[in-house]
């Protein structure tokens, strides 16, 4: 049995200039331990999909729409808030795109650390700071004990992530929810939080569901990898498998436009047009406007998420019919 | 042999710290830019890498001006910048255009893009206001946007194309050399590469000169003739673009081409990293000698005694390290 089960999540933003379907039909599930990268370009979904999980969308004026999401055996879209606050930030731990500024400025880091287990595990302060303390040196912070009672300003932007990551694996939960965690970062830095995380993982065999847009990112780290466009997951399967043959249109144009992916100088493939008003759903395929392999089948027929392997799936008609 | 188009003769920007409120104290020195010597080659681009807080921007500011050189000097085409009039510099600003980073932040949202675009054809006396919109229409179509597009504001484009209107704006004194600093790091991926097919085929249609910046080591690599590697206000590696990539001699940049993660898992699987510990240093209190000593792997005693310059280390090729031969 997966650890998460996502299935038909729809999350729509009711707007006065329309409805947004920003999350439109999306299952997935998550197996103990091991990493899925969901990949996507701005506004394709993919941190709506993690936000409604864990019940950070606003509402009004988003609404979940449909959809179930069962994680260990409780329904994360319809359980009381209660239950919800027994899973979230003990069982599901986050971690944000933005070091700067998800830490509270105000909160010296021992306050902000220590909060998960003095709310989820009723521990007395003193053990939670000693517990936070080991959690600092665990993620490889020099001299802990005096960054513990710094503020956030006094920390590098690495620091900073470093801080998250151990106030998200504090309560040592099952399942770990990463938004972008080194967009903000440089490269130097970026290496060494990705190696953090990896190693942690294996230490407390967590799952992670690490959200990107950067692809060299993922095929480092993940284990599978679903490609989200417009609402929807147009790609999914192993990491090798996906980047060594992807399937999809918008999968294979998105890796030709990678400058390392091609020999230098030569020009850049790019995808023609934007990606569609999210409030005016077309009925076909979301990429038709783009696709070099577009037919008249495509316009009209919505396509669905299916098998070609095993651990391979595809929302092209055209594939799925076997003409691409 | 060509004659460089631009010169720069270590050339330092520095920004004084004060502390205290009434009474202010000069606390220290931030040497953003320090010591940088550098020939741009007319019609070539080259590459200006990086991470956040190298002075790249910085370097960039004051090539254009923006900025106060502390000492050196920046030479166009003979003409020396740093210590022009006024009106000699405004003169010459005409050469030197930058696109800047953010196309949300760096276009007035309150101007059309017909009043953006016009503007600097007008101050300069360019065009008769009568022929603005022609050559307007025209610069869009450069740029591959539509001149219908004239009367929208900037709210109205997304980053794409407002990014396209940062470069037509840039391109419309027809200038010598563009600074672009860091002009896709805002953009996805696939808008990503129409901007930098755009930047490379105007640099070839145009004989444009393009100093990019970016922090991104394959897009620098894809676009660039020759990259300048930067660490803490310094150049520690100049030479051929794909040279410089893939086989790097100064250790920073071995750190950095090694931190790239490649979109192939066959090679990230395989490939070995290695691991920078810490942090860049505070550009206000930098190590003595070699800046990137603390974090080097291959740092011995010599590194911390002397600042290296940068020598030959091979055809074309310099690098700032003192265990070049070594390593």
């Amino acid at each position: 049995m997966p650890l998460l089960e996502v299935t038909d999540l729809r999350t729509w933003f009711h707007t006065r200039n329309g409805v947004y379907r920003a999350v439109d039909g999306v299952s997935f599930s998550v197996e103990k331990g091991e990493t899925l990268g969901i990949v996507g370009e701005s506004g394709s979904g993919k941190s709506v999909t993690c936000y409604s999980l864990l019940g950070l969308v606003p509402q009004p004026p988003g609404r979940i729409e449909s959809g179930t999401a069962m994680f260990d055996g409780v329904d994360l879209l319809h359980c009381t808030p209660a239950q919800a606050r027994g899973i979230r930030g003990k069982r599901i731990a986050m971690i944000f795109q933005d070091p700067m500024t998800s830490l509270n400025p105000y909160l010296r880091i021992s306050e902000q650390l220590i909060e998960p287990l003095i709310i989820h595990e009723k521990i007395s302060k003193k053990d939670a700071l000693a517990k936070g303390l080991a959690m600092l040196e665990a993620v490889g912070i020099n001299d802990a004990p005096k960054r513990l009672h710094q503020y956030p300003h006094e920390s590098s932007g690495g620091m900073r992530q470093r801080v998250m990551i151990a106030m998200a694996l504090i309560t040592r939960p099952e399942l770990l929810i990463a938004d972008e965690p080194t967009t903000a970062l440089d490269v130097t830095v970026q290496a060494q939080i990705l190696e953090l995380i990896k190693k942690l993982q294996q230490q407390f065999g967590m799952a992670v569901i690490f959200i990107t847009h950067d692809l060299g990112v993922v095929s480092g780290l993940c284990d599978r990898v679903q490609v989200m466009y417009a609402g929807r997951i147009v790609e999914t399967g192993d990491t090798r498998t996906l980047f060594a043959a992807p399937r999809h249109p918008y999968t294979r144009a998105l890796q030709r436009s990678i400058p390392s992916m091609q020999p230098k100088g030569v020009e850049l493939y790019t995808i023609p047009g934007m990606p569609p008003d999210l409030s005016k759903p077309t009925g076909g395929c979301a990429f038709v406007a783009r696709c070099e392999a577009a037919t008249d089948v495509c316009r009209a027929t919505d396509p669905r998420l299916a098998s070609l392997t095993p651990t391979h799936a595809t929302a092209c008609l055209r594939v799925q019919n076997n003409e691409l | 042999m060509p004659s460089p188009i631009l010169q720069l003769q270590d050339v330092k920007t520095h920004f004084p710290v004060e502390s205290g409120f009434l009474f202010k104290k000069h606390a220290g020195t931030v040497k953003a830019v320090d010591g940088v010597t550098l020939d741009v080659m007319p019609g070539e681009v080259l590459g200006l890498v990086g991470e956040s807080g190298c002075g790249k921007s910085t370097l960039a500011r004051t090539i254009m001006q923006l900025l106060p050189a502390t000492s050196g000097t920046v030479v166009l085409e003979g003409k020396n910048l740093t210590s022009g009039s006024a009106a000699e510099i405004l003169a010459v600003r005409r050469d030197l255009q930058m696109v800047f980073q953010d196309p949300f932040a760096s276009l007035n949202p309150r101007m059309t893009v017909y009043a953006t675009l016009a503007e600097p054809l007008l101050v300069h006396g360019v065009c008769q206001p009568s022929e603005a919109k022609e050559r307007v229409a025209k610069l869009l179509e450069t740029v591959g946007l539509a001149p219908r597009y004239m009367q929208k504001y900037p709210h109205e484009f997304s980053g794409g194309q407002r990014q396209r209107i940062a470069i037509a704006r840039a391109l419309a004194l027809s200038p010598k050399i563009i600074v672009a600093d860091e002009p896709v790091s805002a953009l996805d991926v696939s808008i990503q590469a129409q901007i930098l097919n755009l930047l490379s085929q105007l640099c070839r249609k145009m004989n444009l000169t393009l100093i990019f910046i970016a922090h991104d080591l394959s897009v620098v690599k894809h676009i660039s003739d020759r990259i300048a590697v930067m660490y803490l206000g310094k150049i520690v590696e100049l030479g051929p673009a794909a040279d410089v990539i893939e086989r790097p001699r100064h250790p920073y940049t071995r750190a950095l081409v090694s931190a790239i993660p490649s979109p192939n898992p066959e090679i990230e699987r395989q490939r070995q990293r290695i691991m920078l510990p810490g942090d860049p240093p505070s550009p206000l209190n930098p190590p003595a000698g070699c800046a990137f000593h603390p974090r080097c792997p291959y740092a011995k005693e010599i590194c911390s005694a002397s600042v290296p310059p940068l020598v030959a280390a091979g055809p074309n090729r310099e690098a700032a390290c003192v265990r070049l031969g070594e390593i």
